[in-house]
């Protein structure tokens, strides 16, 4: 009872705090999701008719997907220009997380058109280029949203780590709440970023299914 | 816009010794020297068993598959050195299920390659109301309908209306009718008949149905493991005497305790 009210008084308290975290956090799961996408759906496109390609394609994306988040942190401070301590080095890692689902999702859905469709539209006289923006982006659109949900989902979760390499976001108050033994301050953290990938899967998933039904 | 393909007569497709292996293995042979010219406003029907490389010899007619020996030619140029694309969009070709795409509407299935072409908007719109009409489907009711929508036969006669969109001279046809029920097949076999005899198309329809060869055919050539073994016309057919002729007719006979 008491400390759910020191609680309560705390978020009151440190409304803006915790309001200018929650936009932090969600900034750099913005930018890094853009990254990913602009990376991982034109890849899935290139290497959709490269056998090799893709092995190598999805295999490193599942090896940086398989590395502990904190590793691949630890990993990435000590390279030149792309690591360091902050909000970049952060982004970096976010951007190899996200690849996986993207790329497999896009991957995935592009192929697994049904193939009477795909004979249509080359018979008909359709060059590649149609049939790849014309038929099967279109009909993968859902498929490759179900990427980018997990994928946004996934890095919600990793940016709260990515506070211990100081890129800021609602991790900071966690990690400074596990320090400080505070439990209002881990909550602090804590409940704005369930909440938001909690909102993330709801919103997603209500445009995957309007996809679908397409 | 098809000015390419048009108005040409005498042989429109031609098969010069054609063979054709799978992935140019040699071993591993789907038709195997074949000959065969196919005359403007013809109905070809390529009859035979699964297998017997019908469906081959029609994809090598668009150039879907190219020769492995020989040539086929097509308003007498090889289609080796014919470009794909324009080839295809000469040509109409309507398979089983009809492949239409999911995400447009039945309007938009049948102006693809008008679409694809570049027509304008207005001439499209009357082709697409024009083409609906001919297949016996109502523009107002059917045009903004997905094809999910539709039953099996609705579906088909979207097929054909959307092979015909651009009036191509040839239209090629893989087991169109093969998925729907005797009912609704029988009857889009009757009308297809008098479309086809309306139009003039040179028209290659693959099927491993005998009586549906009898019905459509001018002329029924017969396929047996990648090898023509019977051509003729559809009364001269029942009365050769090949053996894979013989097992045809012999399965179109009523089964026992059928009424007569």
């Amino acid at each position: 009872m008491n400390a759910s009210l020191s609680s309560g008084s705390f978020f009151a308290d440190h409304r803006a705090e915790i309001l200018g975290a929650t936009v932090d956090h969600l900034a750099l799961v913005l930018i890094s999701m853009t990254i990913a996408i602009v990376i991982a759906v034109p890849l899935a496109m290139f290497i959709m008719h490269r056998p090799a390609l893709r092995a190598i394609a999805l295999g490193l994306a599942n090896i940086f997907q398989t590395i502990p988040s904190l590793a691949l942190f630890g990993f990435l401070i000590p390279i030149p220009f792309i690591g360091g301590i902050g909000k970049r080095t952060a982004i970096v890692a976010l951007v190899l997380y996200a690849l996986l689902p993207i790329l497999r999702n896009t991957y995935v859905g592009l192929s697994g058109i049904d193939p009477a469709i795909l004979e249509a539209a080359e018979a008909m006289g359709m060059t590649r280029a149609q049939i790849l923006f014309r038929v099967r982006l279109p009909l993968a659109l859902a498929v490759i949203l179900a990427g980018i949900r997990t994928a946004t989902i996934i890095t919600i979760g990793v940016a709260t780590i990515a506070a211990a390499i100081g890129a800021g976001g609602l991790g900071t108050f966690i990690f400074r709440g596990v320090a400080l033994v505070s439990d209002s301050l881990i909550l602090a953290g804590a409940i704005p970023a369930a909440l938001l990938a909690l909102l993330a899967d709801f919103l997603l998933g209500l445009i995957e299914r309007r996809l679908k039904v397409l | 816009m098809n000015a390419k393909i048009e108005g040409f007569s005498g042989n429109l497709i031609e098969f010069r010794d054609v063979s054709h292996h799978i992935n140019d293995i040699p071993e591993r042979v789907v038709i195997s020297h074949t000959s065969l010219t196919i005359a403007q406003g013809e109905t070809l029907v390529l009859l035979g068993r699964s297998g017997s490389g019908k469906t081959t010899l029609l994809r090598l007619i668009n150039a879907m598959l190219l020769p492995s020996e020989g040539e086929v030619l097509v308003q007498n140029r090889a289609t080796r050195n014919w470009d794909p694309i324009r080839l295809r969009r000469g040509i109409g070709y309507v398979i089983q299920e009809a492949g239409l795409f999911p995400h447009f509407t039945v309007a938009e299935n049948v102006a693809l390659v008008p679409t694809l072409e570049r027509w304008e908007r207005a001439r499209i719109a009357t082709r697409v109301a024009e083409l609906l009409r001919l297949v016996g489907l109502d523009p107002r009711e059917f045009a903004n309908r997905r094809p999910r929508e539709l039953s099996g036969g609705q579906r088909q006669r979207v097929g054909v209306a959307r092979a015909l969109a651009a009036d191509p001279p040839i239209l090629l046809m893989d087991e169109p009718f093969g998925a729907l029920d005797p009912v609704t097949r029988a009857e889009l076999q009757r009308e297809f008949r008098a479309l086809a005899q309306r139009l003039g198309k040179t028209i290659v329809f693959v099927t491993h149905d005998i009586r549906e060869a009898l019905l459509l055919a001018s002329r029924i050539v017969l396929l047996e493991d990648g090898r023509i073994v019977a051509a003729a016309p559809p009364q001269e057919f029942l009365h050769l005497e090949h053996p894979e002729v013989r097992a045809f007719t012999a399965s179109m006979e009523a089964p026992p305790g059928a009424p007569a």
